[in-house]
């Protein structure tokens, strides 16, 4: 079982990986990544594969809006990774 | 005779090679007899020779884009910011709709294309879902050129000329077109390769008996010699700022060469043999159009990847129209750097345009044990010689039979 704290680190992770320009660890969790972050529609598909790839977690297209802020992210992503 | 704006100059040199990453440490490499070729690990294929590049990638490009886009995009990118800037041309101030980047390719796609397979195969248990988005953008054959108008914010036409190994010539010979037809006002031209990054190119030549290789890697691929075993396959690129001379001339601009003539011919005999008489003509029909003799050659800059058979066409092609050049200077550049396959033309030419400047013609790696079928007077052997170079003939051909000739004068 993760705790949201946990599941926030690995989201993180899959960021620090793509905005490999930006610092990440000052983020704030409640404003959207886009206007913190040099991210693009294509970072969002690679964060959905990352998701996919090292987690096995599925992100349908209709929930992308799912991924706007760290906060929306964690409350998406948490029971997908404790299922 | 041609007005200035009909006349097409190189006012900047960008490269990346295994001799290193600007012009001036690659001419000393050549001068000085180094050898850019090491050996590395290549998948499926263990230990081989080749010959690398070690350029900054993200001195010109984030560290986001260039993980998004590609080896031959990071060496476009680089090689044309370094035109550019070694250009001196104000560049916020001119219009961007106006300029063009024409890139020659050998292939394109094979790295990407590799790699996720690889993936597939390897680590992804055959779910094709986890095939990356980014495959198409990047495997598209305008990749190298487009990555170089989103980095630079150019808005003119960019696409790359697919020419085989004869693609560094054509890509700069496709700038010079443009600017002519008034399309562009400057044009990024000339020829880049990823190709190490591929198992499948180096897997190919092996099996066709034509990969380079020995212990000493400096020794892996010897053109015109007896003993030599084949192609070295290296990575690299040369870009040039192109202008018409009028708009040269108007910023003051240092020129390295003008481009005064040109010719692209099809052998139509062969997949990959070459074609001695087809060789003949490219280069007869080259030196005819700038309206000068062959005599009046003073350096011609051999394709000689170190095969048998190139070698000896081409030498056969080179003699037959140097015959009665008697000051006409012959060297190769593949013996120290390799084959760099769609930047080899573009490469190679760069590597002798600073002649025009320090008087020397720089040497065909030394060749220990001439092939006699090889054996042309004036063949520059492991030691630069003083010439007084006016006039340039770059040679670059590549399989299925494309064949290129490129003349470059020194501007007075």
């Amino acid at each position: 079982m993760l705790t949201n704290t946990e599941v926030r680190s690995k989201v993180l992770d899959i960021i620090a990986d793509i905005a490999l320009d930006d610092d990440v660890t000052g983020i704030s969790d409640e404003i959207a990544l886009r206007e913190q972050l040099d991210l693009d529609s294509m970072d969002f598909l690679d964060i959905v594969m990352e998701l996919k790839k090292r987690h096995k977690i599925e992100v349908p297209q209709e929930d992308y809006p799912r991924l706007a802020t760290m906060q929306s992210c964690v409350d998406y992503l948490a029971p997908k990774f404790n299922q | 005779m041609k007005n200035d704006n009909q006349r097409i100059v190189i006012t900047g040199i960008g490269l990346t090679s295994p001799l290193g990453n600007n012009l001036a440490d690659l001419r000393d490499g050549l001068l000085n007899g180094k050898s850019g070729i090491v050996h590395t690990e290549i998948r499926h294929m263990g230990k081989v020779a080749a010959g690398l590049c070690q350029f900054d990638e993200t001195k010109h490009q984030s560290k986001k884009m260039r993980k998004r886009g590609t080896r031959a995009g990071a060496i476009s990118v680089y090689c044309t910011k370094e035109a550019l800037l070694d250009s001196k041309i104000d560049f916020d101030g001119i219009d961007k709709n106006r300029i063009g980047v024409y890139l020659g390719i050998t292939e394109h796609g094979n790295v990407e294309t590799e790699n996720e397979i690889h993936d597939l195969y390897t680590s992804h248990n055959m779910d094709v879902s986890l095939w990356s988005h980014h495959h198409n953008p990047r495997t598209v054959a305008n990749n190298p050129a487009g990555e170089v108008t989103l980095n630079l914010g150019i808005t003119g036409p960019h696409y790359t000329i697919g020419a085989a190994c004869a693609a560094g010539n054509l890509g700069i010979i496709q700038g010079v077109q443009q600017l002519l037809l008034d399309e562009v006002d400057l044009a990024f031209a000339g020829g880049i390769s990823e190709s190490t990054e591929t198992f499948g190119i180096f897997a190919a030549f092996k099996a066709q008996g034509a990969l380079g290789h020995h212990d000493d890697p400096s020794l892996a691929t010897r053109p015109l010699d007896l003993d030599r075993n084949g192609i070295v396959v290296s990575e690299g690129g040369a870009v040039y700022a192109l202008e018409r001379l009028s708009d040269a001339k108007k910023r003051n601009a240092k020129i390295y060469a003008e481009i005064i003539g040109y010719h692209s011919n099809s052998d139509a005999s062969d997949f990959v043999l070459p074609n001695t008489q087809r060789q003949i003509e490219c280069m007869t029909q080259a030196i005819k159009k700038t309206g000068l003799e062959a005599s009046d050659v003073d350096i011609v800059s051999m394709h000689a990847t170190g095969t048998t058979q190139g070698d000896i066409q081409e030498c056969l092609a080179v003699a037959a129209v140097f015959n009665d050049s008697p000051k006409t200077y012959i060297n190769a550049t593949k013996g120290f750097i390799g084959h760099a396959m769609g930047a080899a033309g573009a490469l190679e030419l760069a590597g002798n345009i600073p002649s025009f400047d320090d008087g020397y013609v720089h040497p065909c790696k030394k060749i220990e044990n001439l092939d006699p079928q090889c054996a042309m007077k004036n063949l520059v052997n492991g030691e630069k010689m003083l010439c007084d170079a006016n006039v340039i003939l770059n040679n670059s051909f590549g399989m299925l039979g494309i064949n290129s000739s490129l003349i470059v004068k020194k501007y007075k």
